[in-house]
């Protein structure tokens, strides 16, 4: 099992014409991530590595049977290609985006409430069961199967922490990167509530940085709702209050966001929270030998 | 971005919400003029991009158009928290009956927009919040129906506001919210809200715009100042480079936010000081990039040493090889601690090794983080 994403996930890529989109879906299809057609508006007809490429989201999904997609479009359009995604029903968006205009995230989550769609992102590197599917731009070489969930709100890092974990001979069974922004569409909770109910994981692993509160709101969940053992890492301890740290969403505004309320909060909920790279091998290990 | 009060005030003005009468000055003189032209009894207020201005000397009152003159004098040119002062408001004294607070703020958490209001105005929004939690009013409303008067109308008869004040209260909050959703403010405020003979008056104003709607607000981008006060990172700014001075002695440079602050903390934990945080972004391929991210970061003069950690997938190392190679031949040089994994890592180190015998740079290759930490700590002198 796994969560999210699939051997059954069919998915569509929107804005596979683009630089990016090309690129990516050619190592989405190198996985074996089940691409089914690609949407470019006026673009409909031609053919992408052999995928067949649309210009309506309507069109591509009643035509491939499509129950997800991944958007490659720049921040000034992907607005409308989330609710285009929204309105062909599918089950999964997964925006890899960044620089959307906060006013447009927030319209987004209104569209999404009254949906039956999952968001994850935007500005995320996406979601991956290894050995199943990859739908996003996670390198292939730093997974491998098995029965560790992840969630992260930072890619490269999640990159390294998961290499680090494959070569220790601790497999995953999904990796979520929910993204780096301050209102993302599944949050690190949502996440924990589909690990928590999934057959195909033991153990969750939480890759939290400063800024916000949803490492917090997480900490909430594990405490009252959450069965399996959670091991935590925060970034930024040494981060200055007051500066973005790259992310829109990582910055300690007032008294909010530090990582040590973060890291309060997760170890009070009873996660094992630990410092530094290595010592998230050596307490997963611990927990699931 | 954040915008100047007097900024700010302009566009309240423009959307139906009285400010004080008043101009900016560049000079003492300009400042005399203004009081003068405002009947002499003023407030003068330095124009810097910081919090808690009046408590640091920032705002100012002057009986007469002379003292307004001298005051202009002594804050013009002036540092507050570390901003330079070029311009001062200069506006009329209000007469004070009652300070209100109202702000418009997203609410990410809850992924709405909402409204702030409390009869304590003067102190921020976070000190009323804690000290006076009862006091502060809230009103989460559906960013497509806009906030509704009925909405604001419920909360001020429950916590009892004088039934004449509410009308204008309730106009003042419209017009906040129109400005917010005309600009995409994450963040709008009028503290202190003066109540007065005649009305309310904006007695301050702060408007701070989501910066990836600007593109949508172009004539904003002319009202630009970066509120930095570190110079290296008010050029970073403007370079439009991901970068923050923490304050030690060893540069950071990742590719990535999440691996940029993993590596400064690993840094801290091993005995060192990050001097730091540069993020390159994603898909560096360019090694001019990362020549502008390393000279930037050498440019602080107490980087004895540099940490390059780049976890590659669109990112290829050859080039951010070709990068730290230019960098060290251009800019000061000094050791470099360099972590390459990924896409044509073995092409990168040996572009690295090839450089360091043929020039002597020092240059250290790592396999891990851990040991790249460890080195760079060892390179600096310090450590555990």
């Amino acid at each position: 099992m796994a969560i999210l994403v699939d051997e059954r996930t069919r998915v569509i890529v929107q804005g596979i014409t683009g630089f990016q989109g090309k690129f990516q879906t050619k190592r989405m299809l190198e996985y074996g991530t089940k691409i089914v057609g690609g949407v470019s508006p006026g673009k409909g007809g031609q053919e992408v590595f052999g995928i067949p490429v649309f210009n309506t989201m309507d069109e591509a999904v009643e035509e491939t049977g499509a129950n997800t997609s991944i958007i490659y479009v720049p921040a000034r359009f992907a607005y409308d290609a989330v609710l285009e995604a929204i309105d062909s029903e599918l089950d999964l968006v997964v925006c890899v985006t960044e620089g959307i205009p906060l006013y447009d995230e927030m319209r987004v989550h209104l569209r999404l409430e009254n949906s039956r769609t999952v968001l994850i992102g935007p500005n995320c590197p996406g979601v991956i069961s290894p050995g199943k599917s990859k739908v996003g731009l996670l390198p292939d070489r730093c997974f491998a199967p098995g029965r560790l969930g992840i969630v992260s709100r930072s890619g490269t890092l999640t990159y390294q922490i998961s290499e680090n974990l494959t070569k220790a001979g601790i497999g995953q069974s999904t990796v979520v990167g929910i993204g780096g922004d301050p209102m993302p569409g599944l949050t690190f909770r949502d996440v924990l509530e589909m690990f928590e109910e999934d057959d195909g994981t033991d153990t969750v692993l939480l890759i939290g940085e400063i800024g916000g509160s949803a490492e917090e709101e997480a900490a909430e969940y594990i405490a009252t709702k959450m069965s399996k053992p959670v091991v935590g890492y925060i970034a930024g301890v040494t981060a200055p209050p007051g500066k973005k740290m790259g992310h829109a969403g990582a910055i300690i505004e007032g008294r909010k966001g530090t990582a040590e309320s973060k890291i309060d909060a997760l170890m009070d909920a009873g996660v094992t929270v630990v410092q530094s790279l290595q010592d998230v091998v050596d307490a997963i290990r611990n927990i699931m030998q | 971005m954040r915008l100047h009060e007097y900024q700010a005030k302009r566009i309240f003005e423009e959307h139906g919400i009285s400010i004080p009468k008043g101009r900016v000055a560049e000079t003492s003189e300009e400042a005399r003029e203004i009081a003068k032209e405002l009947g002499g009894e003023v407030v003068v207020k330095a124009q810097v991009l910081v919090g808690g201005r009046g408590k640091a000397g920032g705002i100012k009152k002057a009986e007469n158009p002379d003292e307004a003159g001298k005051i202009a004098d002594g804050l013009i040119g002036s540092y507050i928290k570390g901003h330079k002062v070029e311009k001062v408001l200069v506006e009329e004294a209000l007469d004070i009956k009652a300070e209100y607070y109202v702000g418009y703020v997203i609410d990410k958490s809850r992924k709405r927009p909402a409204l702030i209001l409390s009869r304590r105005g003067g102190m921020n929004v976070e000190e009323i919040a804690e000290k006076y939690p009862d006091d502060v009013i809230r009103i989460h409303f559906d960013p497509l129906w806009g906030l509704r008067d009925y909405q604001v109308r419920k909360v001020l008869y429950e916590a009892n506001f004088d039934s004449n004040e509410i009308p204008e209260l309730l106009k003042i909050a419209k017009n906040l919210c129109t400005i917010a959703f005309k600009f995409e403010a994450e963040l709008t405020e009028i503290n202190p809200l003066i109540l007065t003979d005649a009305g309310f008056v904006a007695a301050d104003a702060r408007l701070n715009i989501d910066d990836n709607s600007l593109y949508r607000n172009p004539e904003l981008l002319k009202l630009r100042d970066a509120t930095e006060v570190d110079e290296l990172e008010r050029e970073a700014v403007l370079k439009g480079l991901n970068y923050v001075r923490i304050g030690g002695d060893i540069g950071i440079v990742a590719n990535g936010a999440g691996l940029a602050m993993a590596t400064m903390d690993l840094i801290q934990l091993m005995g060192g000081r990050p001097a730091n945080f540069l993020d390159t972004g994603g898909g560096l391929s360019d090694p001019q990039k990362m020549r502008m991210c390393l000279e930037h970061v050498v440019r602080d003069e107490n980087v004895k040493v540099v940490f390059v950690n780049i976890f590659a997938e669109i990112t290829r190392c050859e080039k951010v090889a070709e990068g730290i190679v230019l960098a060290m031949d251009t800019s000061r040089r000094i050791p470099h601690v360099v972590k390459l994994a990924g896409t044509n890592e073995e092409l990168g180190k040996q572009l690295l090794r090839e450089f360091a015998e043929r020039s002597g740079a020092e240059i250290y290759l790592v396999d891990s983080i851990e040991e790249g930490a460890k080195k760079a700590v060892e390179v600096a002198g310090g450590g555990v």
